[in-house]
């Protein structure tokens, strides 16, 4: 979707501010923000890939005036609604309904270690051949989904190069609105700062993206 | 930090909020929700703080600088983390959520390589742990692909203009770790002193590492 997360190449966000390795959590409540989403989306009932549309789908007021945990914690909201965790009404009282029984359990503190060192690979097997290879020529498509994509919008319709192939990998794409998504080529696709950014660019700078195969064509 | 700023802002958030009758305040708005999931058995609020527990002291760029310490000094590790680099940092006891799938790019005089995610905030988390404020921030993801060299200099790095910049946007599950160059007059340092020199930025390609000291 055309949404106000693709910012890449937006002017007037003002600069970047550098800051020290510690702490990793700024306000205590952005741990519980962290953690809650963390544990939920570890119940398995949706991807990161839903996850992450669900962040890109917030009202675009809230893109811009809520903080990143409040963003979180937003989506993770609508997330549980639409799968049937919490109900309106329970939000609403703050309080669990006794008829809505959920039928998962929590993530149990002895599992916590092994989610995160096992995380969720992408990679899958592929039947086929992938149909490019490094240092072939690789058009972008021009496309516009109003659905969840992670081709960015200043990278559509361009021109660039294979630099890696990554192996097949669920298409994000998809896997965003739906449970069987199949896995696609990934690859690393080199473009010319020039190419994307027109003649005034560093000739000396190129921007290396993650695409799969059904993002390209033949250039 | 800019965060703070975003977190304190004292703009009403009601206009928003008010159809699920949560609190705006973002702290009793989360306080409310966790205590609605460990009500409904959905949450244990131990596992909560373990998760916690392991990304504030067990999970961050300490972990990295081994990785790029063991880099710069045994030359058959390198060479596996070229050809596989999730399998080279598995061997370090580093991997998981965020880093299922690895690579490693390497600088060198002629090539400075910068990480991005301009769609989110995506981040090798078993190396580098979570990603800083400015790496989640919009001033970073946009201008990181069109002017990275202004973003450089608000790091205080000053690349060579003949020195070719290669920007990763990080758009797959594919996360990136930048192997910076090994400073000079390191020759004597062993695996501790050298990780010790390697930053957090210089994984990630807005800064370099600690030069040796006196």
């Amino acid at each position: 979707m055309n949404g106000l997360h693709d910012v890449g190449g937006s002017h007037g966000f003002g600069p970047v501010v550098p800051e020290p390795e510690t702490p990793v959590f700024y306000q205590p409540w952005h741990k519980r923000v962290f953690a809650v989403t963390l544990a939920m989306g570890a119940l398995g009932k949706w991807s990161l890939d839903e996850s992450r549309h669900a962040r890109e789908s917030l009202p675009p007021e809230d893109m811009i005036t809520l903080s990143y945990y409040e963003r979180r914690l937003a989506a993770l909201i609508g997330l549980m609604l639409k799968h049937g965790f919490v109900s309106e009404a329970e939000l609403r009282d703050a309080r669990a309904s006794p008829n809505i029984v959920p039928a998962t359990s929590a993530l149990p503190t002895a599992n916590v270690a092994t989610v995160l060192s096992q995380g969720s690979p992408t990679e899958r097997p592929l039947a086929r051949p992938p149909r490019f290879q490094p240092g072939d020529r690789v058009r972008t498509l021009n496309i516009h989904p109003t659905t969840h994509t992670r081709l960015p919008r200043y990278a559509r319709g361009r021109t660039g190069e294979i630099a890696m192939y990554h192996g097949a990998h669920v298409f994000a794409d998809a896997n965003a609105h739906r449970k069987d998504a199949p896995a696609e080529p990934l690859y690393a696709v080199r473009f010319a700062a020039r190419e994307l950014w027109g003649g005034e660019a560093d000739p000396r700078q190129s921007v290396t993206i993650d695409l799969w195969e059904p993002h390209l064509e033949p250039a | 930090m800019a965060e703070d700023n975003a977190d304190n802002h004292d703009h009403p958030h009601d206009h928003d909020h008010d159809h699920d009758g949560l609190p705006s305040d973002p702290e009793l708005r989360v306080r409310a929700i966790e205590t609605l999931l460990v009500e409904k058995g959905l949450v244990d609020p131990a596992a909560l703080d373990a998760i916690i527990e392991t990304y504030e002291n067990r999970i961050g760029p300490r972990n990295g600088a081994q990785v790029v310490a063991r880099a710069w000094t045994d030359p058959g590790f390198l060479q596996r983390l070229r050809d596989d680099a999730t399998a080279a940092i598995a061997e370090m006891g580093f991997g998981g959520r965020q880093g299922e799938h690895m690579v490693a790019v390497e600088n060198t005089p002629e090539i400075h390589n910068l990480v991005v995610c301009t769609l989110c905030s995506c981040y090798p988390w078993p190396v580098l742990g979570l990603p800083p404020t400015w790496y989640k921030s919009a001033a970073y993801r946009s201008r990181a692909v069109i002017d990275p060299r202004s973003v450089l200099a608000e790091f205080g790095v000053s690349l060579a203009p003949e020195k070719e910049i290669r920007v990763w946007d990080s758009t797959a599950e594919i996360r990136y770790l930048v192997i910076p160059e090994r400073p000079s007059g390191s020759q004597h340092l062993a695996l501790g002193g050298l990780a010790a020199l390697v930053t957090r930025d210089s994984m990630i390609g807005t800064g370099m590492p600690m030069a040796v000291g006196p």
